[in-house]
């Protein structure tokens, strides 16, 4: 097991664990009880990899992106989860919790989504298996990102708006953990990052992790080795950085990048760069590192891409942080925009604008040429049209 | 003697109220307690208001906002119970969430509520595990009880552990669902209550969750030793104001 994983009470260092209530109680010890085991079984590797295979379209590419890589001098490749099935890595891990959820005999599902791209990718693997999905958004988040509510219901998932708090991603997550409160012997709660009370953060963790075992094989063909010089992946609660770094956390050679957004900029008011602006503290069940004022009170983080406006991190990350092994950096909304569209010019590839912000790193970190870096390319920007459209006056 | 175990003595079913701090104004938190107490409320819960309350329905999060917005803080609450001790003397408990407790500082935390005079705590997400080896000692230093949180779904042995946690309460939520979401009990419910007062635990046992007039009181307090009632009470608040308070207990008699 890595240094860097979650020890048997799910701590990271000083990270992790479960801070739930009572009531919360059998559901989660149910699944830490059987996560591990059930992932391991023939059964489940056998449906898990089919489905990965000729569902999600795996193995995603490892492209040597070459202009990107002459324009920046050094050997940059992109892991094109942007191709997964639903447009991002999220998909990875809905698939393994569906199955998990059947598994368990669970026929009732619910998740959180803030920028709908979870959402997206229940609704999917729920209407595949048949299973009733519920997903609770942020009204707020409802209003600004239609097209994936739209999506949702043609995949024919419940949307239910979360009116509570700030009527975001992080109150759409506390009504999905009181529905599981609420239903706690018939159903499943798909969380969509590493993040909330253990087992999460490890399992989905486990789940995403296949994006760093294909990283290996790829690079060893193309490459003739199996570890790059850097990773680099953005980081809102962390999953497609936590899928990327996974299987190297431990080779401490390779240098791990985490990407936050400053929004605005980290001396505003409005910005989601949690390692800066974060202290200890617990959320949705975890301890890790969250936007909080003196009191504790969670504040409402700001990014101009929904997928990285969330107050905390994974609690992985937040101990590769504090432990030094990860270097975070973050990137405000104008400069992950100019990322962006510089990605689409001279690469062809339109990212979404949470991948927008691993894309500006130039600007900050400077690589010899014979560096071989790793993008997470983790999704595509068509759901982000409307706000690349409205910056660029397109 | 701590005053919840004075109180849990008495030969009487007790009503315990929760309110939130600081709602429906700042400056109300005392005075609520005060007339709750003069209306023959047993025991009082204050709630120290969170921006994230997972355990609670929506009128608790409700009035945790509007707490908020008036300016609530755990100093303020902690300032405005100053000398409460001079006015009541019915076992008062301070209801939270664990964030806010832990960035107060928890040895701070506890010094003040044993300053202030506060008997015991109820915190939802604070696990009995991580409770027991970092926490139990110092809330035992200050003469703080903790009150741990049951369900229908707690197994037997956990019970069990949970019993030999304390020497108070146990808090029986009523069945599995967030604060204010019940109707009236049935038979499931009962006899849970039912099954719970024949494990002859350590600690007694106050229900929660779902009570709200006479009927789901007398329910509700049949095996155990009396009730919280929150929400209900909060939409009382929101709808009469103070004043509304002596007509509430007395509803539930």
């Amino acid at each position: 097991m890595s240094k860097y994983s979650a020890n048997d009470k799910g701590f990271y260092g000083d990270f992790g664990g479960a801070y739930i209530p009572e009531l919360l109680y059998p559901n989660v010890e149910e699944l830490r009880q059987n996560y591990k085991q059930i992932i391991a079984t023939d059964d489940f590797q056998k449906q898990f990899k089919s489905l990965l295979k000729d569902y999600v379209g795996r193995p995603t590419p490892l492209y040597l992106a070459e202009n990107l890589s002459e324009k920046y001098k050094a050997k940059i490749y992109l892991k094109r989860e942007d191709l997964c099935h639903t447009g991002a890595h999220k998909i990875n891990n809905t698939v393994g919790q569906i199955l998990l959820a059947k598994a368990l005999g669970k026929h009732r599902i619910i998740a959180e989504t803030g920028a709908g791209q979870h959402g997206v990718a229940t609704a999917t693997v729920c209407a595949l298996m048949g299973l009733e999905c519920i997903v609770y958004m942020g009204a707020v988040d409802i209003e600004r990102q239609a097209p994936n509510v739209a999506r949702m219901k043609m995949l024919g998932a419940t949307v239910v708006p979360a009116n509570s708090g700030s009527k975001t991603l992080k109150d759409a997550t506390n009504e999905a953990i009181r529905d599981w409160i609420n239903h706690p012997k018939d159903t499943h709660y798909i969380i969509g990052s590493v993040v909330g009370p253990h087992p999460y953060p490890d399992m989905v963790t486990q789940l995403q992790s296949v994006i760093s075992k294909e990283v290996k094989t790829q690079l060893l063909e193309k490459e003739g080795r199996e570890l790059p010089d850097y990773l680099i992946a953005c980081v809102g609660g962390g999953s497609n950085a936590a899928g990327l770094f996974a299987d190297f956390m431990d080779h401490e050679e390779v240098g791990i990048i985490g990407v936050e957004a400053s929004g605005k900029g980290v001396e505003t008011n409005e910005s989601a760069a949690t390692t800066i602006l974060g202290r200890e503290g617990i959320i949705h069940g975890s301890k890790t590192l969250l936007m909080q004022n003196t009191d504790g009170q969670i504040t409402e983080p700001y990014s101009i891409s929904a997928g990285l406006d969330y107050p905390g991190i994974g609690p992985m990350h937040a101990n590769l942080y504090k432990t030094g092994r990860g270097k975070f950096v973050s990137i405000t909304d104008a400069e992950a925009m100019e990322a962006g569209l510089e990605l689409s010019r001279i690469e062809g590839i339109i990212p979404a604008i949470e991948t927008a912000h691993a894309f500006a790193i130039f600007k900050y970190l400077d690589f010899k040429e014979d560096d071989v870096l790793v993008f997470n390319c983790s999704g595509r920007g068509d759901k982000d049209l409307d706000t690349y459209r409205t910056y660029f006056g397109y | 003697m701590n005053r919840i175990n004075r109180a849990l003595a008495q030969d009487k079913k007790l009503i315990s109220i929760y309110f939130t701090a600081g709602y429906p104004q700042l400056e109300d938190t005392t005075e609520v307690i005060k007339r709750l107490t003069d209306s023959g409320t047993d025991v009082i819960e204050i709630g120290l208001p969170y921006s994230d309350p997972l355990a609670d329905g929506p009128v608790i999060q409700k009035s945790s906002e509007q707490a908020l917005r008036n300016g609530m803080s755990t100093k303020k609450l902690f300032q405005q119970l100053e000398g409460i001790r001079d006015h009541v003397d019915i076992p008062l408990i301070v209801m939270g969430y664990f964030n806010a407790m832990l960035q107060f500082g928890v040895e701070d935390f506890c010094k003040e509520c044993e300053v202030i005079g506060i008997d015991g705590i109820i915190m939802p997400d604070l696990p009995i595990d991580i409770f027991e080896v970092d926490y139990k000692e110092l809330f035992e230093a200050h003469g703080l009880k903790f009150i741990p949180l049951i369900t229908p779904e707690t197994s037997a042995n956990r019970i069990n552990t949970i019993d030999a946690l304390g020497d108070s309460f146990v808090y029986m939520v009523s069945s599995s669902s967030t604060t204010g979401g019940q109707q009236g009990f049935g038979d499931e419910a009962l006899s849970y209550f039912k099954r719970l007062a024949d494990m002859q635990l350590t600690n007694k046992l106050m229900v929660g969750f779902g009570i709200k007039d006479a009927l789901s009181f007398e329910q509700a307090s049949r095996y155990t030793s009396g009730c919280i009632i929150g929400s209900a009470f909060i939409q009382t608040l929101t709808k009469t104001g103070l004043d509304g308070i002596p007509g509430f207990i007395q509803s539930l008699k």
